[in-house]
């Protein structure tokens, strides 16, 4: 069975004698350095590369055609705990300057009779000229192997260095050298287009043009997924889909020397530690399983101090109700000896709890940097690498959540899609004890900010085509904050402005809900008329209830409660207050709208324990224009579609 | 290897090595009443419930039975509720995982009951039994039989607290009546 590595990954090693074949978008030099128990590499002599290619137990062979590792772990001295695989690209510029240029490598691991075992493709490279791929590694006596990626912008001597070796900057020069003689055979080719691997058609692209410039790179990518329809079929892509999204960022990770300490000790957390059937659908339930730990570890913390604060004032009012003890030195050293025990229990419920959120936290920071798009904070790397996906993601983050125990801490806070209740972006007072902003205007602003940046990525996440968004902004107060969905051509039509616009809107998706419950009722999807969008329909509604009749609020209400079901979903950016004219009416709808806010906020309640969560949205960093950038690879990609 | 422990009796749950427990688990089986007639329905299920409180200085703190299967701090885990039992050959048909380690520090003794959901008094009830096992290695630690126990709807079965470091069994046997774990609570705490 074939495991599809994220980065981070380990998985068992069954068999002794593997083959790790290398394919990437261009030429690259591979190499293998075996550590010892603490990681490092003792010496030159223990660096396999082409002009090096055998020392016991492992090989480093490459053709034209594909470049490969083979190990023979049995064979391999007791000193060896650790062999990295390396990947370096040729200095002498046969090939792409930077990782980042060419399609992402794809290592697949195979046993001796040819068996896959894992696979793993280094996603999220830009700048790197060199990496340690994957690990293999020795816990308890037995072999694993780890999906490690970490990329390196100087190259082989700043990698070299980091193993430990002291003369980096020779040997580096060496491998170079020996790379670069035309004898030596190592350099791998471009993957031939039925080569699985990375994208077999991608490469083809990126070598045509190796120095394209990154806009018109990441337009290229973007385009990527459209080709075969629209350009005949020519560029297929080949990647499997769960390896489509995946993650992360060249940059946090633990050097490599660091988890040579993790043998036989605990390992750290790793990204995707969770059940699932894809690493999506793992990270999906990781997130979750931290969320219920963080809750848990919160009640047990606040049940214990909770219960301390209570001993403490019952022995008070104890030695207060006798007046024997209420007076004089014996009464004063109870006192003091209540105090102490209840700080000796708080002060063991802290630690329990500082364990628990160092180890949370821990995780949280791996997972963080593994998560997919649709999983991810605006500021992430992976949305420099955005292109349009194929599939429906799992979930969407709507924001982070977290305890006043540890504000650091965030949990993304994931919703399934498609969204089975509206979303409703309170522009009013905040309710919680968040901040009080003032200003309603400013409010107003950052609700609409917030709208957007959540239909961003909702379009942003779903394949070309199969999303779209419409806009009611009846007094077209929100046209700045609107300005990147229109620019990029992600809306079919302008924002509805005016009662008769917010009519119309209203009709033609009322229309389409209930031709769609028909045809779903009756099993005769095919039937229905030619001019209805079956793609999921996004409502966003900015300064409800201006523009809206009685006939008008009764449509949005039916389509709060019908829509889900049948994909017709709800955005409103609304202050309750301005809807008090309609009176209890309108709780019903409001109750069906999942609440989010534009400023933290602590309105959501775990479903565990009922604690009240701080809710912080999910909006790009200031100064940061990646929303209106992925928004523009958007509508290049539909335009590509010509959707 | 199953200890039957006489009323009273303590267990300290160290490990021959010397480490400590750190995870017990309480199961409770019984037979199922016997199909009675043509119709299923009509059979008098009997549904025995297995339940554990958790006590911070003799003040129940939580509870954890069918209708709130886990502890608020996630230590103590009921797998869900039976309602008719099983085969009456030994298996476990209700269980309670708890996880020592994960206690709450202010938690010192947590208590497991069984009560007869459908009325039933344990002289009505077949192959009925509840133990106490290392959830680590699967030792048995503490074994009831419960069916012949008189005319009682409910148990009061034993309690783990802290000692020191670590934790102590004590089995308890006690005969008690009620419908749910809220009838007993008197009745525990003359035993805690």
């Amino acid at each position: 069975m074939t495991a599809e590595l994220v980065r981070g990954q380990n998985h068992p090693l069954t068999t002794s004698r593997l083959e790790i074949r290398v394919s990437a978008g261009g030429p690259v030099v591979v190499a293998a350095a075996l550590g010892g128990p603490d990681g490092r590499v003792p010496g030159p002599e223990h660096v396999v590369h082409p002009g090096a290619p055998r020392v016991p137990g492992v090989t480093v062979a490459g053709t034209a055609e594909a470049g490969r590792v083979g190990v023979e772990l049995d064979a391999l001295p007791e000193a060896v705990h650790r062999i990295s695989v390396l990947l370096a690209l040729p200095p002498d510029g046969r090939g792409p300057a930077r990782f980042g240029a060419a399609a992402a490598p794809f290592l697949a691991l195979a046993g001796a009779a040819g068996e896959e075992i894992a696979g793993f493709t280094v996603t999220g490279l830009d700048a790197e000229t060199a990496l340690v791929a994957l690990e293999l590694y020795r816990r308890r006596g037995a072999w694993r192997v780890r999906a490690v990626g970490q990329g390196y912008a100087d190259g082989l001597p700043a990698l070299f260095r980091d193993l430990g070796l002291e003369a980096a900057a020779e040997l580096a020069a060496l491998v170079a050298a020996a790379a670069a003689s035309p004898a030596a055979d190592f350099v791998l080719a471009p993957p031939r287009p039925s080569h699985r691997g990375a994208g077999g058609g991608r490469h083809t692209a990126a070598g045509e043009r190796p120095e394209e410039p990154p806009e018109d790179r990441a337009a290229h990518r973007a385009l990527a997924p459209a080709a075969p329809r629209a350009a005949g079929g020519t560029r297929v892509d080949y990647r499997h889909p769960a390896r489509h999204t995946p993650p992360p960022p060249p940059v946090p990770a633990p050097p490599p020397a660091a988890p040579a300490a993790g043998d036989g000790a605990p390992a750290g957390p790793v990204a995707g530690d969770a059940s699932g059937w894809t690493p999506e659908e793992r990270l999906y339930n990781q997130v979750w399983g931290m969320f219920e730990d963080l809750a848990r570890s919160a009640a047990a913390y606040r049940s214990a101090v909770g219960f301390a604060e209570s001993r403490l004032e019952r022995e008070l009012d104890a030695h207060l109700a006798d007046p024997a003890t209420r007076v004089g030195p014996a009464a004063d050293a109870a006192r003091a000896a209540a105090r102490a025990r209840r700080d000796g229990l708080v002060d063991r419920a802290r630690a329990v709890l500082d364990r628990d959120l160092a180890q949370l936290t821990a995780e949280a920071e791996v997972v963080e940097h593994a998560l997919p798009p649709a999983f991810a904070r605006w500021d992430s790397p992976v949305w420099h690498g955005y292109q349009a996906p194929l599939e429906t993601p799992l979930a969407l983050r709507l924001g982070d959540l977290h305890l006043p125990e540890r504000r650091g801490l965030r949990i993304p806070m994931l919703v399934r899609l498609p969204l089975e209740r509206g979303l409703w972006v309170d522009c009013g007072r905040a309710t919680g004890s968040g901040t009080g902003r003032a200003d309603p205007a400013e409010l107003r602003r950052l609700a609409m900010d917030c709208a957007v940046a959540h239909a961003a990525r909702l379009l942003a996440v779903h394949p070309v085509g199969d999303y779209s968004v419409h806009v009611i902004d009846p007094a077209g107060s929100a046209g700045a904050a609107l300005a990147p969905l229109l620019e990029c051509g992600a809306l079919s039509r302008p924002p509805a402005a005016g009662a008769q616009g917010v009519a119309t809107v209203l009709t033609e998706l009322t229309r389409r809900v209930d031709l769609v419950q028909m045809a779903v009722r009756s099993g005769a999807a095919d039937a229905l008329p030619p001019d209805i969008d079956t793609a999921e329909q996004l409502l966003i509604v900015n300064d409800f209830p201006h523009g809206f009749d009685d006939r008008a609020v009764n449509r949005l209400r039916y389509l709060a409660d019908e829509g889900p079901s049948v994909g017709v979903h709800l955005m409103m950016v609304a202050d309750r207050e301005d809807a008090r004219g309609f009176g209890p009416l309108l709780d019903p709808l409001w109750r069906s709208l999942l609440r989010v806010t534009p400023v933290p906020d602590d309105h959501l309640a775990d479903p565990w324990v009922h604690h009240a969560w701080t809710y912080e949205p999910s909006l790009a960093p200031a100064g940061s224009d990646v929303v209106r950038r992925v928004l523009w690879q958007v509508g290049q990609a539909r335009r590509a579609y010509g959707r | 290897m199953s200890v039957n422990l006489s009323k009273g009796q303590g267990v300290s749950l160290q490990k021959a090595d010397g480490g400590s427990l750190s995870a017990v688990r309480m199961g409770l089986g019984w037979k199922s009443a016997p199909r009675r007639g043509l119709f299923r329905s009509r059979t008098k299920e009997i549904d025995l419930d297995a339940s554990a409180v958790l006590y911070a200085d003799g003040q129940p703190i939580d509870d954890v039975w069918f209708n709130h299967l886990v502890s608020n701090d996630g230590s103590v885990r009921h797998t869900g509720d039976n309602l008719v039992g099983g085969a009456g050959t030994g298996g476990d048909d209700e269980t309670i995982l708890v996880d020592l380690e994960r206690v709450p520090v202010h938690i010192d003794q947590i208590v497991f009951t069984v009560n007869s959901f459908s009325g039933q008094t344990f002289a009505e009830v077949s192959n009925a039994f509840c133990r106490l096992i290392d959830d680590t290695t699967g030792q048995e630690l503490a074994r009831y039989t419960l069916d012949g126990g008189g005319p009682y709807t409910a148990q009061i079965m034993a309690k783990v607290h802290r000692v020191g470091a670590g934790w102590q069994m004590t089995a308890l046997g006690l005969p008690s009546n009620g419908r749910t774990i809220q009838d007993l609570y008197p009745v525990i705490a003359t035993v805690l």
